[in-house]
């Protein structure tokens, strides 16, 4: 597998009345062809602003994408002929990268590039689709839009397509469907016609901000299920964003928690869960009821409020929180450190038993 | 008519919202069946959780019992008083013993009113406690939810989510309640907060013996903190066993697809879980399926259930169930037998 996407030391910052928040504390990471990543947080962990800073979605003022880069690679198997066509301008940042072909800051790149690049190569779903779908169009002019703009189909061929793509996305009378308006839809509905406009344009990256978040848990199967049918049929990779640690276990190839807006453990999902070695992530794995755990436990408290993140970090972010932090977690941040096979922890203690015990 | 165990009892419950149209002369043209004729126990001392997806009628049962909706039809019992038939100003005596916390903190505190006089004002409404006492009293109830007494001239735009439910516990406990309603007291709560109020609400009831009602979507949350669980779908319970009893052996197809849909923070069992998808939607409650408010999404659905509606019966002592197929379902249909369970 190669690198699809490659973001490094990302560091976004708001200016507020209060002050400012460093929301986004040098966030590096890599994303694969065709693979899923899940970014796990609580609120105000930076999860949501990491990934709409590297699609520059982050408003400006306030917001500053203090440094940082996003290189977006070029497919390695995809077909050259549609994309250089649309990006043929600018030349590669680095000839043959991690990935296949050249790559492109996604940081640096002019908006007008950016345009094609959301949407097109990258789809995006949000957590609301009630307020990111526009009340005064139709369902399906909002599909055919992207068609048109990034695919450059003519109205008829896109009104054909977005037919289509309501059935794949699993809208029963799609035709009829078409002129329908978005309050005429239910939440499920509207988020499956969300999903219909991030996969219009056969994304190489499909990024899902709590996309199940507000939705009743037997919708949030049907949309888990139809996102992972969706992935394997396009091949496209992931990245799903989400609080909820039971939802990633079942659809992330690898998951990356998030504390004060820096990672602190990645892994497999498989370790992730089975050997956690972050305080913090061993902490969020207890907190969590689960059914399939009938004992009448008590959760696990992790004490204390998230960081309120109006200084810059300059220790462990978490070790306000952590039963086990000593001197040194109060005096530099950890970095983030392999401590087994794919498995990244950003802790002083993380190879240490002592933290291990807790059966999460 | 109630034992000794039993604290309060719920028959035939139903609140239904009326629709009307016309602006001048409006006029009543359907009803939102949000409660359609539940009933159920909840025993001293124990934890009922209530448990259904959006629009199920769960938080509607819970104010309906505390007569903050009045029932339009049905009867509630407390303790041996029938609320039902009780005038507003008789349950006002009544109210210190029946209390509610809800889901949204912010909503529920007036943010023009400092914290200590928030949790302080029951006990001066109720002329419980004035001056030097009721100062000692809301000190102590700080103490109780784990909020520092120092914080009380400090209003609830100044603290977390989490201690703001905090504080809707204490106000809720002031008044030394022996029950209360928690409608969704953790659903806006981040998973690590979520954790220390439902272990505070355990702890409060090991030390006070309260009794709860306890409302949620979230069905892992449910089976963690509850006694016995009820689930709701459409205005009517579906299914009511001892928790145990409903996650090993549950019988109403909801209940099943319910707990095969709850994802499960372990990846190799989710790997080998097997979901049952449910189709579409649930339908509006003004306008309920015939027969069994479920046969719409039912993947067992048999031509009786959309005919006639199933009775709410006891299949197995303290298993409620309401469904025409269930004594099918023990004998066939291994088709949905223990979605959950399954190697875990």
């Amino acid at each position: 597998m190669s690198t699809i996407l490659q973001v490094r030391n990302l560091v976004t910052r708001f200016d507020t009345i209060d002050g400012i928040v460093h929301a986004v504390n040098g966030v590096s990471f890599d994303l694969e062809e065709g693979e899923t990543l899940a970014i796990v947080g609580e609120s105000g962990s930076g999860k949501t602003v990491t990934v709409l800073s590297l699609l520059r979605l982050i408003p400006e003022p306030p917001g500053r994408i203090e440094s940082g880069e996003a290189i977006l690679y070029d497919k390695k198997t995809s077909e050259v002929s549609e994309t250089s066509e649309v990006y043929g301008g600018a030349p590669p940042l680095r000839a043959g990268g991690a990935g296949g072909g050249g790559g492109r800051d996604l940081l640096k790149l002019p908006e007008s590039e950016m345009r094609h690049i959301r949407g097109g190569r990258i789809g995006l779903i949000f957590q609301d689709p009630m307020t990111s779908l526009n009340p005064v169009l139709t369902i399906g002019e909002q599909i055919a839009e992207s068609l048109v703009e990034h695919l450059g189909m003519s109205q008829d061929q896109a009104r054909q397509s977005t037919i289509e793509l309501l059935g794949r996305v699993g809208i029963p009378d799609p035709a009829k469907r078409y002129s329908n308006y978005p309050h005429q839809f239910s939440g499920g509905m509207r988020q499956r016609v969300m999903i219909a406009i991030a996969i219009a344009c056969t994304p190489e990256i499909l990024i899902a901000d709590e996309p199940t978040t507000a939705l009743d848990v037997t919708v949030q199967a049907q949309i888990i299920e139809l996102v992972k049918h969706l992935r394997g049929e396009l091949g496209m990779a992931v990245i799903w964003i989400t609080h909820d640690l039971g939802v990633v276990a079942g659809l992330a190839d690898r998951v990356q928690v998030m504390y004060g807006g820096m990672v602190v453990e990645r892994a497999l999902v498989d370790y992730l869960y089975e050997d956690p070695r972050h305080p913090y992530t061993i902490g969020l794995l207890g907190a969590l009821p689960r059914l399939d755990k009938r004992d009448a436990r008590r959760l696990v408290n992790i004490e204390g409020t998230p960081p309120e993140l109006m200084t810059a970090p300059n220790h462990c972010q978490f070790a306000p929180r952590c039963a086990y932090a000593f001197d040194r977690c109060w005096q530099e941040i950890p970095p983030l450190l392999p401590v087994g096979v794919r498995h990244e922890a950003a802790c002083f203690k993380s190879g240490n038993q002592e933290i291990r015990t807790t059966d999460p | 008519m109630i034992t000794n165990s039993m604290l309060v009892r719920v028959e035939d419950l139903k609140k239904h919202f009326p629709i009307t149209s016309g602006i001048l002369f409006s006029r009543r043209v359907g009803a939102i069946k949000a409660v359609d004729g539940v009933s159920f126990d909840i025993h001293q001392g124990e934890t009922l959780g209530l448990v259904g997806e959006s629009g199920c009628g769960k938080s509607t049962t819970g104010r309906a019992i505390l007569q903050l909706y009045r029932p339009t039809s049905g009867r509630v019992f407390f303790e041996d008083l029938e609320l039902t038939t009780l005038s507003d100003s008789e349950l006002r005596l009544l109210r210190p013993k029946m209390q509610m916390i809800f889901q949204d903190s912010y909503a529920a505190l007036n943010p023009r009113h400092s914290v200590g006089k928030i949790v302080g004002e029951p006990l001066v409404i109720h002329g419980v406690a004035s001056g030097r006492q009721l100062k000692d009293r809301v000190a102590e109830l700080f103490e109780l939810v784990g909020l520092n007494p120092a914080w009380s001239d400090r209003f609830p735009h100044e603290f977390s989510g989490g201690q703001r439910q905090r504080v809707g516990i204490a106000r809720a406990l002031a008044l030394n309640p022996s029950f209360i309603v928690c409608d969704e007291p953790v659903s806006a709560l981040d998973v690590s907060i979520q954790a220390q109020v439902v272990n505070l609400l355990q702890d409060l009831q090991e030390r006070l013996g309260v009794t709860y009602l306890f409302i949620a979507h979230d069905l892992s949350m449910v089976q963690h903190i509850s006694s016995r669980v009820a689930v709701m779908y459409l205005g009517k319970i579906v299914e009511l066993a001892d928790r145990n009893e409903l996650f090993d052996n549950s019988l109403h197809p909801y209940t099943q697809s319910l707990m095969s849909a709850v994802p499960v923070p372990n990846p190799k069992v989710e790997r080998k879980r097997r979901r049952i998808i449910l189709e579409g939607e649930v339908p509006s409650p003004a306008n309920p399926p015939e027969g069994c408010v479920f046969s719409t999404r039912c993947p067992l659905v048999t031509e009786a259930c959309s005919q006639a509606t199933p009775e709410y019966r006891e299949v197995r002592p303290g298993h409620f169930v309401t469904c025409h197929r269930v004594s099918s379902l023990r004998s066939q249909a291994p088709s949905l037998k223990s979605p959950v369970t399954c190697d875990l």
